[in-house]
């Protein structure tokens, strides 16, 4: 995929520009003082029911479990189109395989249900012990359809994906011995934990309703710490060698080979990588739920992925979980909501509409705002961060005083 | 390997998934053959859309899906406004004004599908253009416009159209044609919905292969898909090349709708044409993309495959077979079969 230079994605100044001049110049344990108390707040948003925020027509810790799930596959799917710069229009196929991979260990409708006598997964630690399989599952499954594919040109590797998600699809609902077809697997495991005798299942069972404290809001935590792991992870992947190989290959795949990229290898690792995110939050989701079904991995839901991505900002690992928070959130905010600032609405229909409203965003914003709502802005990768941070201190420290320029 | 990793993975003995129904396939060869020839056909025609506009743009028309499923409401509300009333059961008209109104509603919906795929190239990828993107960004908009596009037919045009048209559930079949088995062809009987499918096909494909192979506006177009820069130098409008591309490949998926609403009546609905598109897709690459004889050869051979597989595997494996085709294609010929160049297609 090669950039026309005359097309200019990046915006030349921004809305946030001092503020994010203003936290690159900070030093790590800064970045962190400031970090977590804000993190806090938005892991606490669900508990604190804010008024405006909160969903009238849905329980609002259950849109914010829905949003910590694609915000995980926002951040997957950014490696994968954002930073390498591969537009896979399957991705859904690999949030698929991590949902079936634990569904299938652990459902007893399974033929090769773990969890139950002579199995070996103890129940209480089932859905634990499937993360990890279920990452690994779909690493392979990444690398199996990278491997021959990842030589294709930009738009043949899209269509060569979107046909792979489908096919995962197809082969679930068609595997009925394996997989029940469309009646799906139900009773899938999930974490056991903080078991009272209120809730004897514990706090993430689908019985934890009712309360400020239900099942959603324990989703939602458990999905803030795998995001921050997996932040950590892929933030320090992008400013590695291999972050740099990808930035190269995806400005200009033909430049970065000949400059001496394995391009075909750097693709291979974000794809597998990007893939093995998509399973961490399809386990994630099967845990969820309890229940998987083939309808829920339509190639809708791999284009509503891929708009979280692009609305966000590709290459934004913040822009991105923006996105994801607004395709989950929006639609939810006007489900059931009749009038919004003293002006009457029809909320559920807003909601009913949203793919139209979606595809117009997309399309406006396509020409309006390529780059999506917090595009990236490239960083000085070379000499690493200690450099980078002392150049940007030192900017910032011009912009707030400007020097006097006399004659 | 003991214990109850190997007991659990060795002793599942469920039946398997997969049948090999070779002797079925044996025995229904040619039937199968000639109905993948004319399901074929209809894939061959909506290729044409994907290939033309991807020879001069270099750009995968996500939306062309949505053209196609456009033409299917066009020729139905031509048909409405002609006073056949929506009803399941076949019309017997007589032959010759059978052909006058299937030739009318399929004049109509060419020109929804036509329109609509000049619209599209006017609202949302000439503004693009303007501004020089990059190819993800006429894709990704292309992708917005195929929502827009079915949901407007789901939600928007019922309340347009007093609920005749569109909506959650598919239309209620206007069939002119009843399927009738006209003759035997290698013991394959040959209905008359599959000869005129396949008449029409063809008559269709030739003239556009003349259209753009002997003509002066087909240079222009071959010319613009070769080279840009130079075909414009030479005086040949781009823009105006483009407009063409879009409307030939409108006009053949409005073709194509009619064709495959005589063969799947109960297919009109806001989400019909989603998959069939996605296969178009897959012959245009499956024959070379950019390559217009590649396309209508690649349909033929999808259509075909996919007829095989659905009686080799089951049913539901009819989809597997073409995607599968698809990757395998692209990993041993990725210029598929004919190769990619659309200005290079006739030397």
């Amino acid at each position: 995929m090669t950039n026309n230079p005359s097309f200019d994605a990046r915006p030349k100044a921004g809305v946030g520009d001092s503020f994010r001049s203003w936290w690159n110049a900070q030093s790590r344990p800064m970045q962190w003082l400031f970090g977590v108390p804000f993190i806090l707040l938005i892991a606490l948003l669900p508990i604190l029911n804010v008024p405006v925020l909160t969903t009238v027509g849905t329980n609002f810790g259950g849109v914010m479990a829905q949003f910590g799930m694609y915000a995980l596959i926002a951040i997957g799917l950014n490696v994968v189109v954002g930073q390498a710069g591969l537009l896979d229009l399957g991705y859904v196929g690999f949030y698929a395989v991590g949902a079936y991979t634990v569904a299938l260990l652990t459902s007893p409708n399974s033929p090769w249900n773990q969890t139950g006598p002579g199995g070996w997964l103890s129940s209480d630690w089932a859905w634990l012990a499937c993360l990890p399989i279920a990452i690994l599952i779909t690493a392979l499954s990444g690398l199996l359809l990278g491997s021959p594919t990842l030589r294709l040109r930009g738009d043949y590797l899209a269509i060569v994906t979107l046909g792979f998600g489908e096919i995962v699809r197809l082969l679930a609902d068609n595997l009925e011995e394996i997989t029940g077809g469309g009646r799906g697997l139900s009773q899938v495991a999930y974490p056991r934990f903080g078991t009272t005798e209120e809730f004897p299942l514990g706090v993430f069972s689908a019985g934890n309703v009712g309360k400020t404290l239900n099942s959603g809001v324990w989703w939602y935590w458990l999905s803030i710490v795998l995001i921050i792991i997996v932040l950590l992870f892929v933030g320090n992947l992008e400013r590695s060698r291999v972050g740099r190989a990808w930035v190269a290959i995806r400005e200009d795949e033909d430049a970065a080979e000949i400059m001496g990229v394995p391009t075909f290898k750097f693709k291979l690792w974000a794809f597998t990588i990007g893939a093995s995110i998509g399973g961490l939050s399809g386990a994630l989701y099967a845990g969820q739920v309890q229940f998987v079904v083939p309808t829920n991995f339509n190639v809708v839901n791999s284009v509503l992925f891929l708009c979280a991505v692009v609305l966000g900002g590709q290459g934004n690992k913040l822009g991105v979980i923006l996105g994801a928070f607004i395709i989950v959130y929006l639609p939810n905010f006007f489900l059931g909501r009749t009038e919004i600032l003293g002006i009457p609405i029809d909320g559920d229909s807003i909601a009913e509409y949203k793919y139209f409203f979606f595809g117009l965003a997309l399309m406006v914003l396509m020409i309006f705002r390529p780059q999506g709502l917090l595009p990236v802005r490239q960083k000085l990768l070379t000499y690493g961060r200690e450099l980078f941070v002392a150049a940007r201190r030192r900017q910032h420290d011009e912009a707030a005083a400007p020097v006097e320029v006399t004659k | 390997m003991t214990g109850p990793l190997a007991q659990t993975f060795f002793s599942v003995s469920a039946a398997p998934p997969i049948n090999f129904n070779v002797e079925a396939l044996g025995n229904l060869f040619w039937q199968l053959t000639v109905d993948g020839l004319a399901y074929g056909s209809i894939y061959a025609l909506v290729a044409v859309g994907y290939t033309l506009v991807y020879g001069v743009l270099r750009l995968i028309n996500f939306a062309h899906s949505e053209i196609f499923m456009l033409g299917m409401f066009g020729q139905y509300a031509v048909l409405m406004l002609l006073g056949f009333a929506p009803s399941g059961n076949a019309y017997n008209e007589g032959t010759v004004m059978t052909i006058i109104y299937l030739g009318i509603a399929m004049i109509g919906g060419m020109a929804v599908s036509g329109g609509a795929a000049v619209g599209l190239e006017r609202l949302a990828y000439r503004p693009l253009r303007k501004r020089n993107a990059p190819s993800l960004v006429f894709l990704i908009t292309a992708i917005g416009a195929s929502f827009v596009l079915q949901e407007f037919v789901h939600y928007i045009l019922p309340t347009l159209t007093g609920g005749e048209l569109g909506g959650v559930n598919a239309q209620v079949p206007i069939r002119l044609v009843a399927p009738e088995p006209q003759f035997t062809l290698f013991g394959a009987t040959v209905t008359n919905i599959t000869l005129i499918i396949i008449i029409s096909a063809i008559v269709l494909a030739v003239a556009t292969d003349m259209f753009v192979n002997r003509t002066k506006f087909g240079r222009g177009i071959r010319a613009v898909a070769q080279d840009p820069t130079t075909a414009t130098l030479m005086g040949v409008s781009r823009e105006r090349v483009i407009i063409l591309t879009f409307l030939i490949g409108g006009i053949l998926a409005g073709a194509a709708a009619l064709l495959y609403t005589l063969r799947v009546p109960n297919g009109i609905i806001y989400s019909g044409g989603f998959i069939l598109g996605i296969k178009a897709f897959c012959a245009a690459v499956l024959g070379g993309i950019g390559n217009l004889r590649g396309a209508l050869l690649g349909g033929l051979i999808l259509g075909v495959m996919e007829n095989y597989g659905q009686v080799l595997f089951g049913t539901g494996w009819r989809d597997v077979v073409a995607f599968v085709l698809l990757i395998l294609i692209l990993m041993f010929r990725p210029t598929g079969i004919l190769g990619e160049s659309l200005g290079r297609a006739r030397v």
